[in-house]
């Protein structure tokens, strides 16, 4: 028989695609929890180094022992416990019509157009009290959704760490906000002012250190204008009256953590 | 027929698949950034190119022509899976700095020129050879212009500073270019010029 013939085609095409079938399977069935677990260390050293509590000596899973996660109803600014954090993932949340709210245009700073419901926040306790609490944050950049998270200290305005951890943003101008000490400036920023608005922002140029502002702004990255309007604005969102402001002021206003 | 050493050291600079086939420029130009994204990118290319033409190597009395070509993307397919799934696994940062690129493999022109090329007409271990030889060959060429991006573009090697650049207080005014995907196109044609230059029987004739 030819090996042109039509059986021939038939039974080599069957038996090309069973034995590939056979290992594509094989590989990602077995590999499935590692490749799990690899994206959940990934996201908790993501929150570990945004909040400056990485040690890279020391294995993430024992590190993270300290943090807490939680999930918050945004609205109400109330923690949630019907949503389990190690299953809440808030980026799928934001993309499904039950989990999420619409964001009116005009409300919309962060340039997201939709948001989960409920927001899944990390908190690092140090005998009993609370040291830092670290959010998820992200809004459009020039060319991208920056990913990131903002840590803020006891008093819920004092910046603890800053960082994002997905971005498409030009490498070398506006992919500068991976830049180690372009972040190490965040740390002490205060995010609200006396009246108890958003004012931490990205300035353009430096920041003036006479300025009575100064304790709000961060200096602009040169030639990521764009970027850094993003993130001012991302913060202004998220940090604002749609964002995680109710769930901090009821945290301010019951002296501490309590779900 | 050739042997096995002009096979693996013929793809190298005689028959380099990027600079005298041109085959395989946009991962080229995609993953040079960096010379880790370099590394990972290059053993896998090589990898799947020698794990491919050797399996098509293997079947290559039974593949009917008619089909050929499927069912040897098919392959090909399956072994750039298998590797992406390892990297997922074992690589994972890296496995997310080369985002699509590793599916892209599949269509790296190299794997499936080599294949249709040579594996179909040589025995098994001399196509695996021949395709360890064009990876080399293309891994090398990757090196060139990543060494080069990312000296130039970031002012470090492998992640390592070695001109510290002003963002970070030094003096070194990295070369934005460097860092976006064409620079490698620059890049890849002065490579070619070179190696045109020193070995002119690879020039094409004009007319």
């Amino acid at each position: 028989m030819s090996r042109d013939s039509r059986r021939k085609v038939l039974t080599t095409a069957f038996l090309v695609c069973v034995v590939c079938s056979v290992l594509v399977s094989a590989a990602a069935v077995g590999l499935k929890q590692r490749q799990q677990q690899n994206q959940e260390e990934e996201k908790r050293r993501n929150i570990l180094q945004i909040a400056r509590l990485f040690d890279p000596d020391i294995a993430v899973d024992l590190q993270f022992k300290k943090v807490r996660s939680a999930v918050v109803n945004l609205a109400s600014g109330r923690f949630d416990t019907t949503v389990d954090p190690e299953k809440f993932d808030s980026r799928r949340a934001a993309s499904q019509p039950e989990s999420r709210v619409i964001i009116p245009a005009e409300k919309d700073k962060a340039g997201i157009k939709a948001r989960s419901r409920f927001m899944d926040v990390y908190l690092v306790e140090e005998a009993g009290a609370l040291k830092q609490i670290i959010l998820p944050v992200y809004g459009k950049g020039l060319w991208s959704t920056m990913y990131g998270f903002i840590a803020l200290g006891p008093d819920f305005s004092t910046v603890t760490g800053f960082g994002f951890y997905e971005h498409g943003e030009t490498p070398g101008l506006g992919g500068e906000i991976d830049n180690r000490n372009w972040l190490a400036s965040w740390p002490g920023k205060k995010v609200y002012d006396r009246t108890g608005a958003v004012r931490l922002a990205v300035v353009k140029g430096t920041v003036d250190p006479q300025s009575p502002n100064s304790v709000h702004e961060v200096d602009g990255l040169s030639g990521a204008t764009l970027t850094s309007r993003g993130v001012s604005n991302l913060l202004a969102y998220w940090l604002g009256e749609n964002g995680y402001e109710p769930f901090l002021t009821q945290l301010r206003s019951a002296g501490g953590v309590k779900p | 027929m050739s042997s096995p050493k002009d096979v693996l050291l013929n793809p190298i600079f005689n028959r380099n698949p990027i600079t005298l086939e041109i085959l395989g420029i946009c991962s080229a130009l995609a993953v040079t950034s960096k010379l880790e994204t370099v590394t990972v990118m290059a053993l896998a290319v090589t990898l799947v190119t020698a794990f491919s033409s050797f399996s098509i190597s293997l079947i290559r009395e039974r593949i009917p022509s008619s089909i050929r070509i499927i069912v040897q993307l098919t392959i090909i397919a399956t072994l750039v899976i298998i590797i992406d799934q390892l990297l997922k696994a074992y690589a994972f940062s890296v496995s997310k700095q080369l985002s699509v690129f590793v599916g892209l493999i599949i269509t790296n022109c190299i794997v499936l020129g080599r294949a249709e090329a040579f594996a179909m007409k040589n025995p098994p271990l001399l196509s695996f050879i021949d395709g360890i030889g064009n990876g080399i060959g293309y891994s090398l060429v990757l090196f060139a212009v990543g060494f080069l991006r990312e000296l130039f573009g970031s002012g470090t090697l492998f992640g390592v500073t070695v001109f510290k650049t002003i963002n970070e207080g030094g003096w070194y005014l990295p070369n934005g270019l460097l860092l976006l995907p064409p620079s490698a196109f620059f890049l890849i044609g002065f490579i070619i010029w070179g190696i045109r230059t020193w070995k002119v029987d690879q020039v094409e004739k004009e007319g």
